[in-house]
């Protein structure tokens, strides 16, 4: 459909409204072109008969009423795929920005996906080895899973994230690798800077495909910059049967993008002043992780966001928390303590760990050995409140032998090196040094066998 | 329908989200099933005036422009209601999914036309009824075994009575071929077929309700003992992500004793619909040998599906349920979450612009979650049988805090509160149900049952058991001021008993093999036990032993590990116990005499 309409009627933000359109369908995609002659792209986000509301991804500044030019594409966001897009760069709605060229798109494919269907979902089994203990050993990534960071400001989540990147392996007889896609909603500079710095010095750049959205780039593109990334995710999993890790970051400016727009549209908010329909969005994006029967590739996800003022309760982290499969927590207590990775395991959770480890994944111990170990690190925190009340000397044997083993196991277990690459035998072995600081009777969770079997040696 | 109706249609003007609007009133009806725009996607009708009529649509509406065509159906939106049910996977307009994945593969395609159900298939068919013999709604004309579990019972729609002119031998049938005709009392004749269909809104009637009086037994100890759900009532599992809300309904969904399990999984996770599905197909129900999935229906409307058929899956679900109640069976509802159910209103609220209650949510939150609770019963059907229906529905509280909307007017029509509690999942306290914030206001009227079928002093026990528990949480308070060990040596054993209560007994192994689901025999002798040892241990504390002494004998952690070391089967293990702890009496006191 090559009618190209001439002014607007109005501009407010990202939004302009244009009158008197014929034929124009809900979230179609449209092409404005300014008098700069620079093209924008926008999406139809209401249709009023003859009145389109449109939302503008590059942004408003310099559109004049009059002036602009818009042409209908007659179908929704599309973004061409191929496999040439690993080892590229684009900004958040999927052009290339790394002055390569032009991807010749192998298909087409509307950036909004569908959902999979339940029925054709293959539930997700296999653990990935990240080599930090406090992840394998506690709260396992399994392939297919999405396992979001939540962080504060000023926390390492960036450098954690890095770190799953680096030493992600699918066990240790696999040689299957992992393809990257990195998308980012309005990070700062050095953010992606660091990023793509790690990425290059690691050797993986040319399986990584990277998708841009500053923190100066256009609010509205940031909206797009997810779906067009895990566009592509679901494209190389489950046509080309390439695994996928797909990081996400910061989700809190996607969401707070989306809050933005849907006030400058005059909807009605809910909570913190967030659309009512955040958990659809947000469920949107999170449910494209997955592995399809019948299919060798899988999609996994690691979303990080940073918890406005460390509160796990505001409704980004809250609502992520209930469509994301687990979380892993970053605590600035720990981090205080130059403990890395600063990884609060009480609040962490990985759904899926159950059907993914034990015997025939990792070791027969492996699930005893982390309930046991959660289980007695709950029991710090109430010594540890105890302590600050009557003083630590005053604490009977028992308690402070928690104490003891608190300390022990936030600087052993859960603090290591950036580059130390742990095996889950390496992370089992330190989590039983850690039980036998205490005393046999205390550890509830773990069957008699296996108690024998490794408590004593 | 039987009847042709010239069909209705209506021309689009306004599209924004899942809501669409029409121009001038095109004679549809409130809450007619309507097909939108050349895909034919399907709709319902929310919103009528002579202006303009409102349409929320059940699929993604990308792609739907104005000028096109909106087909009336003349029939509310409803549910098929034959022999199929069961075993399958429905999205929340029922519609079968694994049917959607033979002709779409791996996504949900827009504007797929399948029909609910096979019917293609023959069933196996024994008619009841026979010629000249009168039928009025809700009479059992037919069974059909539908699984090796369940005997589907064909019945006369509710709303239809008269003589049968003639009937079908018995044979094999598909669920759309005529069983019997049926002469109306206007003097009209009806063919018959397995088939009903009835609208989703709209309660199946009933003769009459009963009082609660049997309980619905999970073989988790926590639910029986301490707050025990009847059969017909409503319970409500409120908790923070990660507190294992969906974990507690698979267990129920897995071992109570209902005949029926519909679960919907609503706003949910799509793995954790594939975890349900392909563990209920290799799991066996301990009770009749079958399949698990034998009995169990899905409805399965991801949190990323289309938002309106979040918001009609629970209705689709219970009407499913009130179908089979009404042959005479008991069916459980997991309703995973009530929450996103809730949400889905106030997103479509929202997007018709309605003004606000609480926190965003339509003011009409508490009257749609009172009708849908209510629809919850033990009832006597219309064709006299007897059969109830369980809700059993997990809340999602925003932020975990149970002071939001949904939790508090949920609060109010539910009778049975499972609050789920962080600290003790943090803690990998499995169930996470907290006993001091949950209630069961079924406990009295359980009571005689649990007199007469499990033994008379089971309630007295059950509430020395709550008693001690809430003994130790006001001396932890104490506990995390100055200590444990200045407490004297009977509020020493308070703690230690109840730690035994809590280890022993609430934690529950949902992944040991007899730990996953317990008898009530069991569970009452598992009471008896600790409750002796709380006795005679008491004793020697009133002798002047101190504390230390009676843990010095491994009895305690004997007591704990009951759970794992006494199988299901063998009871009468259980009666050793008393011996030990009347042993460990004797020892304590020949050594420290």
């Amino acid at each position: 459909m090559a009618i190209e309409y001439l002014g607007l009627s109005s501009i407010n933000g990202p939004m302009v409204v244009l009158e008197g359109v014929q034929g124009a369908a809900y979230d179609e995609i449209v092409e404005m072109t300014a008098n700069d002659g620079k093209k924008r792209l926008g999406r139809i986000i209401e249709v009023d008969e003859d009145r389109a509301v449109i939302q503008v991804f590059e942004g408003t500044e310099g559109m004049s009423l009059r002036s602009v030019h818009t042409r209908l594409s007659g179908h929704p966001m599309e973004l061409g795929v191929s496999e040439e897009m690993l080892g590229r760069t684009f900004n958040g709605i999927g052009i290339p920005i790394d002055g390569l060229g032009k991807i010749l798109p192998d298909k087409m494919l509307d950036v909004n996906g569908q959902p999979l269907n339940p029925v054709t979902r293959e539930y997700p089994r296999n653990y990935i080895r990240t080599g930090i203990s406090a992840i394998d050993g506690l709260m396992t990534l399994i392939r297919g899973q999405k396992l979001p960071i939540f962080s504060g400001s000023g926390l390492p989540h960036d450098q954690l994230a890095a770190q799953i990147v680096q030493q992600a392996s699918l066990g240790d007889d696999s040689d299957e690798e992992f393809a990257i896609v990195f998308a980012a909603m309005g990070v700062k500079h050095d953010v992606a800077e660091f990023f793509r710095r790690t990425f290059e010095e690691s050797g993986v750049s040319s399986h990584v495909a990277m998708f841009i959205n500053l923190a100066n780039d256009p609010v509205v593109e940031r909206l797009i910059t997810p779906k067009v990334a895990l566009t592509l995710a679901e494209y190389l999993a489950f046509e080309k049967n390439m695994h996928i890790l797909v990081i996400l970051t910061d989700m809190t400016s996607f969401a707070e993008a989306m809050r933005e727009v849907s006030s400058s549209k005059g909807e009605i908010p809910s909570r913190k002043g967030f659309p009512g329909y955040l958990y659809s969005e947000l469920a949107a994006l999170y449910e494209r992780a997955g592995i399809v029967q019948g299919v060798n590739g899988s999609v996994t996800q690691i979303p990080i966001l940073t918890m406005p003022n460390d509160d796990i309760t505001h409704p980004i982290p809250d609502l992520t928390g209930y469509i994301t499969e687990g979380q892993i927590v970053l605590d600035r207590t720990l981090n205080g303590q130059s403990i890395y990775p600063p990884i609060n395991v009480l609040p962490s959770l990985s759904r899926l760990m159950k059907d993914g480890i034990g015997e025939g994944y990792t070791r027969a111990d492996h699930q005893s050995v982390a309930n046991q170990l959660f289980s007695c690190y709950a029991k710090v925190g109430d010594a540890r409140a105890l302590a600050s009340v009557i003083g630590e000397d005053e604490l009977s044997p028992l308690d402070k032998k928690y104490l003891e083993f608190g300390r022990e196991f936030e600087k052993r277990f859960v603090g290591q090196d950036p580059h130390d690459n742990r095996n889950i035998i390496e992370t089992l072995k330190i989590g039983w040094e850690l039980l036998r600081m205490l005393p046999r009777e205390e550890l509830d969770r773990i069957d008699t066998k296996l108690l024998d079997q490794y408590y004593a040696s | 329908m039987t009847e042709q109706k010239a069909e209705k249609t209506g021309v689009i003007y306004g599209i924004n989200g899942p809501i669409v609007y029409l121009k001038e009133d095109t004679g549809f009806m409130m809450n007619e099933m309507v097909y939108v725009g050349p895909e034919r996607l399907v709709g319902e009708v929310i919103g009528l005036s002579s202006k303009r009529i409102t349409i929320q649509v059940y699929e993604e509406t990308t792609g739907i422009r104005p000028g096109e065509i909106v087909y009336g159906t003349g029939a509310p939106v409803s549910v098929t209601l034959a022999p199929g049910i069961l075993t399958n996977i429905f999205d929340g307009i029922e519609r079968p999914l694994s049917e959607i994945a033979k002709t779409g593969g791996a996504y949900i395609n827009r504007g797929v036309s399948v029909d609910s159900l096979d019917t293609t298939k023959k069933w196996t068919t024994h008619m009841t009824v026979k010629k000249g013999d009168y039928v009025s709604g809700g009479a059992i004309i037919a069974e059909v075994p539908e699984t090796q579990a369940i005997i589907h019972k064909v019945m006369v729609p509710p709303d239809k009575e008269g003589y049968i002119l003639d009937v079908v031998s018995d044979g094999e049938y598909t669920i759309n071929e005529p069983l019997l005709t049926l002469q109306l009392p206007d003097g009209r004749e009806e063919k018959l077929t397995m088939t009903q269909k009835w609208p989703i809104r709209q309660a199946r009637p009933t003769a009459r309700r009963f009082p609660a009086s049997q309980p619905l037994v999970t073989g988790q100890r926590i639910l029986d003992t301490l707050f025990p759900m009847a059969k017909g009532g409503t319970a409500a599992i409120p908790g923070g992500f990660g507190t294992g809300k969906t974990m507690t309904q698979h267990q129920i969904a897995k071992w109570s004793d209902a005949n029926i399990i519909i679960y919907i999984g609503c706003g949910e996770r799509g793995n954790e619909m594939t975890q349900v599905l392909e563990e209920f197909s290799e799991l066996i129900d301990p009770k009749t040998g079958n399949p698990l999935m034998d009995r169990t229906t899905l409805i399965a409307n991801t949190s990323n599906m289309p938002v309106a058929a979040r918001e009609a899956s629970l209705y689709s679900g219970l009407t499913l349920a009130e179908y089979y109640r009404d042959m005479g069976y008991h069916v459980a509802i997991m309703a995973d979450s009530t929450s996103r159910w809730a949400e889905a209103l106030r997103e479509l609220s929202g997007r018709l612009e309605e003004m606000p209650a609480e926190e965003g949510f339509p003011a009409y939150l508490a009257s749609k979650l009172s009708a849908f609770y209510e629809r919850a019963g033990m009832m006597q059907n219309l064709n006299g049988t007897d059969g109830s229906v369980t809700i059993i529905g997990a809340v999602s509280p925003q932020g975990g805090d149970f002071s939001e909307p949904v939790t508090q007017n949920t609060k109010r029509f539910v009778r049975c509160f499972w609050g789920l509690d962080k600290s003790l999942a943090y803690a990998r306290h499995f169930p996470a149900i907290s006993w001091l914030t949950s209630y069961s206001e079924y406990l009295n009227d359980l009571g005689a049952w649990y007199s007469e079928h499990v033994d008379r002093k089971f309630v007295d026990y059950r509430n020395q058991l709550v008693s001690l528990l809430s003994q130790e949480s006001s001396l932890m308070e104490i506990v995390k001021l100055i200590g444990g060990d200045v407490l004297p040596d009977d509020q020493k054993l308070i703690l230690e008993i109840a730690k035994v209560i809590r280890v022993g007994f609430l934690q529950q192994n949902a992944f040991h093999k007899d730990d996953t689901c317990v008898p009530m025999e069991k569970q009452f002798k598992m009471m008896e036990v600790i409750l002796y040892l709380y006795r005679k241990s008491r004793s020697l504390i009133s002798m002047g032993m101190p504390m230390s002494v009676l843990k010095e004998d491994p009895i305690f952690d004997k007591v704990i590990a009951i759970k794992y070391d006494v199988p299901n089967d063998r009871p009468e293990l259980l009666d050793d116990y008393k011996k030990q702890i009347d042993r460990f009496y004797d020892n304590v006191i020949e050594r420290n005499a």
